[in-house]
């Protein structure tokens, strides 16, 4: 079971927004990189966000670059899990593959600072503020599987190859 | 039961028949990085401890967003990705050598193929009617190391071309006009497919412009068929031999079909912060522009350059607006050079970068100022793309930039001609 407080984003969040091209130089450095994390789209999140806190956001989060410091960033920072009404494909497959778990579900319902209670293995998102629950889809057995050994690498390490 | 092209090209490049939904593990037959997501990808390569790469022949590190760097750090990163590449014996192409999707066009990329490169933009080898997609680093790694990847064969959106374009329009128009009509994720997890009876009325360029931009709608890849374009682009590029043709089946089962009739498209411009925010030129005169950018993987191409040129001759640029070029690889600006592009575009008052990304992505090479607007060639205009958020950047074709320099604002370049 996962809880923490939710950061309410909009539409469109771009990888730009997450970790822009300016700070390009600071990709071999995470740990600088990550104080800057979604400071286009919200220049206090990074002070303010605690460990197992939500990213919650609208449609489309994660569109752009295939840099996969953007969910990096955002998993160091301590986020435990994106919920989003929708994701850009890449973005979702490098979440995933970092072991930092996408849930794809309505947010509209969720404001800014509600407490949330996630269950991944039920696939329920309980809005303690609100008292409001949610669902959230399944992934892929594939993308599953990966999520379950912690990672792409950590995946791949384990099977020796890609097992469907 | 018909096959889509990806559908088609993915059943060759994995076991067993690949149908759109289905999750197939596919070979792979071309895999790089460029230098701002590379060095992620050889430290997590080394953190799996593997020895070797399957395929160095095929496999491709690229420095082109940082080229030639503008600071230490970024100067690092690039020492780590060529002791890589010494190290593994894998391609380099180091920095002066152009964008890294116009070396996967001009050099690397064949009809049929399974390309994955990390950067979204890997998409522009579509054109050549190859599988093309951009994934991660740590995606990347693992393509490196086992030569393999997984992927959810994707359902496709056919784009039916009819008609021919008018004076001064083209396939930035094109893209552009469809990307505002199904939005930046209307093609989310799909293939984008061009077809219909007036495909022949785009230019190998066209394709790549198109392609390239596939992913600002969300798609996974932006497929053309290989035709007697393709041959006739592949035999110019001394590579005849890398020539299949490919078609989808007559009955292919698409998601949907969009018709669009070439003729019917104007001169497009998306405004600042997203790339499905799309108007007309003509509707955006009067806004100032500080900075035009011609160049990139969507339109860095000589056939831009010309266009650019052909708008520029004999004028100047506005004396309140910078206009800067880039062209997209070695082979386009000597050839630039070679037909007086580059010779004009000086004389118009242009700034001439070495072959690389450029301005585009906000590293170096034009970083706006506070306020100021660009519009670019470019495909992305996200808030602090071009390395500030406090900027506004604008996206249009070659000929739309050229014609804005001159006015210093938003121009439709039917305007000028």
């Amino acid at each position: 079971m996962l809880k923490g407080k939710a950061f309410k984003f909009g539409d469109g969040i771009s990888t730009d927004h997450i970790t822009p091209g300016r700070l390009a130089h600071l990709r071999s450095n995470l740990p600088e990189l990550a104080k800057h994390v979604l400071e286009d789209a919200d220049p206090t999140f990074a002070s303010r966000v605690k460990k197992g806190d939500f990213v919650a956001a609208g449609g489309n989060f994660g569109l752009g670059s295939s840099r996969e410091h953007a969910p990096l960033v955002i998993k160091m920072a301590g986020v435990s899990a994106i919920l989003a009404k929708s994701v850009a494909r890449i973005f979702f497959r490098n979440a995933i593959n970092l072991g930092l778990p996408v849930l794809i579900c309505d947010t509209d319902g969720i404001n800014d600072g509600d407490t949330l209670e996630v269950d991944l293995g039920k696939g329920t998102v309980k809005d303690i503020t609100t008292g409001r629950q949610l669902t959230f889809g399944k992934l892929p057995e594939v993308m599953l599987k990966i999520l379950g050994e912690g990672g792409l690498l950590p995946y791949i390490q384990k099977y020796g190859d890609f097992k469907l | 039961m018909g096959k889509t092209l990806a559908e088609k090209i993915l059943t060759k490049k994995s076991a067993g028949e690949a149908c759109a939904g289905d999750i197939v593990i596919s070979r792979v037959d071309l895999a790089f990085v460029q230098d701002t997501t590379g060095p992620l990808t050889v430290r997590q390569f080394q953190a799996g401890k593997f020895k070797e790469l399957a395929n160095p022949e095929k496999t491709v590190l690229f420095f082109d967003h940082a080229a030639p760097s503008p600071n230490r750090q970024l100067s690092n990163d690039h020492k780590l990705l060529r002791q890589f590449a010494k190290d593994m014996g894998c391609l380099k192409y180091d920095v002066g050598s152009g964008v890294c999707h116009q070396i996967v066009a001009e050099a690397l990329a064949k009809p049929g193929d399974v390309v994955v490169g990390s950067d979204s933009h890997t998409v522009t080898a579509g054109a050549l009617g190859a599988f093309a997609t951009g994934m991660g680093s740590s995606d990347v790694a693992i393509v490196f190391a086992l030569g393999k990847t997984w992927l959810r064969v994707p359902e496709s959106i056919k784009i039916n071309i009819t008609g021919k374009f008018g004076a001064s329009v083209g396939a930035k128009d094109l893209v552009l006009y469809l990307i505002g009509s199904i939005g930046a994720d209307g093609a989310t997890y799909k293939a984008l497919e061009f077809g219909g009876e007036r495909l022949a009325n785009l230019t190998m360029s066209d394709r790549f412009t198109i392609a390239n931009m596939a992913v600002e709608a969300g798609a996974k890849v932006g497929l053309f068929p290989s035709d007697k374009i393709t041959q006739e682009y592949l035999k110019a590029q001394g590579r005849a031999k890398d020539f299949q043709p490919l078609s989808a089946d007559k009955d292919a089962i698409y998601e949907k079909t969009i018709d669009i009739d070439l003729g019917a498209i104007e001169p497009m411009v998306a405004k600042p912060h997203q790339v499905d925010n799309v108007a007309k030129a003509r509707e955006l005169k009067g806004t100032k522009i500080e900075q035009v950018f011609i160049g990139t993987c969507t339109n860095g191409r000589r056939e831009d350059l010309a266009t650019a040129a052909g708008i520029l001759k004999g004028k100047k640029r506005h004396p309140d607006t910078r206009l800067i070029v880039a062209p997209a690889s070695p082979k386009v600006l000597l050839e630039a050079i070679a037909v007086g592009y580059i010779k004009t575009l000086l004389e118009a008052g242009a700034i001439i970068l070495p072959p690389g990304c450029g301005a585009c992505l906000g590293l170096h090479q034009g970083v706006l100022g506070d306020g100021e607007s660009c519009l670019s060639t470019a495909n992305r205009n996200f808030k602090g793309r071009m390395g500030n958020p406090e900027a506004f950047i604008y996206l249009s074709s070659p000929a739309t930039a050229a014609a804005s320099a001159i006015a210093g604002e938003i121009t439709d370049p039917g305007e000028v001609l």
